[in-house]
């Protein structure tokens, strides 16, 4: 399969290719590679291409996967609707 | 190592110096940042660009900066997309002060150059249809506003810069800055000791603590901004939408995601940069009220990130009388990428002694020393 068809973010759709390119150009964290493909910053936070790029930078730079670092990760767990929030708030005073 | 220059922090302010400066030739320009590429509050800010600002040297600063991002995908010659877009900036109204201030603001910018206008609740229903107009007394528009991506200008500027020879240290800390009868000899890091006689304090949110190194006292502080971002969705608005006595700014950025933020009156002073509870409910019942369908939008993120705010609220762009060769690029007060072009250019031609493009004396850090903080500039979220 081409490293075009494979795609590493559904989130954002970014290919094997898009990362390997970067990994090559010099972006090897996962928080640069984050800020300029926009990975892990979808609505699955994370969770579907953490290990795929750590995957991938721990090849590049042939380093254990468990000393590569993880992903920032930030609330919330999962997408709520800004006005369920409102209404929650209402319904607690 | 030996560098002519020690640039310390490399987010927007402090790439957008690196890369003027050696456009003019400067040679052994060296950049030191304890975090990855725009890892601090550029990387953490809303990501709009705007001209309405109730102060001249805001005006002036916002208004040739954006001269700049009209060109920059070209001039930095950057291979990924800035994600440049002008669709403008509404300045919401509630009250009859701001009715009054915000029209008086607009004839200075009109004065400036810069195309605003004054628009009723209506005429701006036309440009945002989901405005709520139960809350708008008046609003301003100016359609040179805009929005870029934080990370990838920043980008864009670092690769044009390491193009002309900058040298850059990522997770790198700057530890001290030696001075030696008031001259700068050396700046410590974690793992060099570099010889150099200039050094930039370019540092955001540490810019305080930086100054501290060298012995200058600067009249800056930090503050938690936060901020958060949406599901993408198809494109449903074209301008940012802003209030200051709603305290929200709101703007569906190209990706299609909505980033919106407010401010915390009670955020104590300091380097906390956490997401709370109570930002996000406020944030959905203010978001809710103003621009009511964007309720139904799922929130993904929050995050925060530090406004390094100075008493006028304006920057500080200047060299240090008490201490030749450092020089200054902080106070920006949650406006440091919008202004990022300028600073660059301004800085260069300080440090290399050249004629500014603008008058840059009420930018000095001086301008604080016995002044009572008076006039400020109230346009800020």
């Amino acid at each position: 399969m081409s490293k075009k068809d494979i795609i590493i973010c559904r989130c954002e759709d970014v290919t094997l290719e898009d990362l390997q390119n970067l990994i090559e150009e010099g972006y090897t964290s996962f928080e640069e590679i984050k800020r300029i493909l926009r990975v892990g910053m979808g609505p699955c936070q994370g969770n579907t291409c953490g290990q795929l790029v750590q995957r991938e930078l721990a090849k590049f730079t042939n380093t254990p996967i468990s000393e590569i670092e993880t992903h920032k990760v930030r609330p919330l767990i999962t997408g709520v609707k800004l006005k369920s929030i409102v209404e929650a708030l209402k319904n607690e005073s | 190592m030996k560098a002519n220059i020690v640039i310390i922090g490399a987010g927007i302010s402090g790439v957008s110096i690196a890369y003027n400066l050696a456009k003019k030739g400067v040679k052994d320009i060296v950049v030191f940042d304890d975090n990855y590429l725009s890892g601090g509050a550029t990387g953490r800010c809303g990501a709009g660009i705007r001209q309405q600002w109730g102060t001249k040297n805001n005006c002036i600063l916002a208004k040739k900066s954006v001269e700049f991002f009209e060109t920059a995908q070209v001039e930095l010659d950057y291979p990924r997309d800035i994600e440049f877009k002008q669709e403008g900036y509404l300045v919401v109204a509630t009250t009859k002060e701001e009715d009054i201030q915000f029209a008086k603001n607009v004839k200075l910018q009109n004065s400036l150059g810069i195309p605003a206008k004054v628009l009723t609740p209506k005429e701006a229903q036309k440009i945002v249809p989901h405005l709520n107009l139960d809350i708008v007394t008046s609003a301003t528009f100016c359609p040179t506003d805009g929005h870029l991506n934080p990370f990838t200008v920043t980008d864009a500027y670092y690769l044009a810069a390491k193009r002309l020879g900058v040298k850059f240290f990522y997770q790198e800390k700057v530890l001290d800055i030696i001075v030696k009868d008031n001259n700068i000899t050396k700046v410590i890091t974690e793992k060099y000791e570099v010889i150099t006689n200039k050094v930039v304090n370019a540092a955001g949110g540490y810019a305080k603590e930086v100054g501290d190194m060298a012995g200058i006292d600067i009249p800056v502080y930090s503050e938690n901004h936060e901020i958060l971002v949406t599901e993408p969705i198809e494109k449903i608005q074209g301008p940012m939408v802003i209030s200051f006595s709603l305290n929200i700014y709101c703007q569906q950025v190209p990706h299609g995601s909505f980033i919106m933020g407010r401010s915390d009156p009670s955020m104590p002073k300091g380097h906390n940069i956490d997401a709370s509870w109570h930002f996000l409910d406020e944030m959905a019942k203010t978001v809710c009220s103003i621009l009511p369908p964007i309720g139904d939008l799922r929130v993904i993120r929050q995050w925060g990130g530090l406004y390094n705010l100075s008493p006028d609220r304006q920057p500080i762009i200047s060299d240090v009388k008490e201490l030749p060769g450092f020089y200054l690029a902080c106070g920006f007060s949650g406006h440091g990428f919008m202004f990022a072009p300028m600073t660059g250019i301004l800085l260069s031609e300080i440090i290399l002694g050249e004629e500014t493009t603008v008058d840059v004396t009420e930018l000095h850090i001086d301008r604080f020393k016995n002044s009572d903080f008076k006039d400020y500039e109230k346009s800020v979220v």
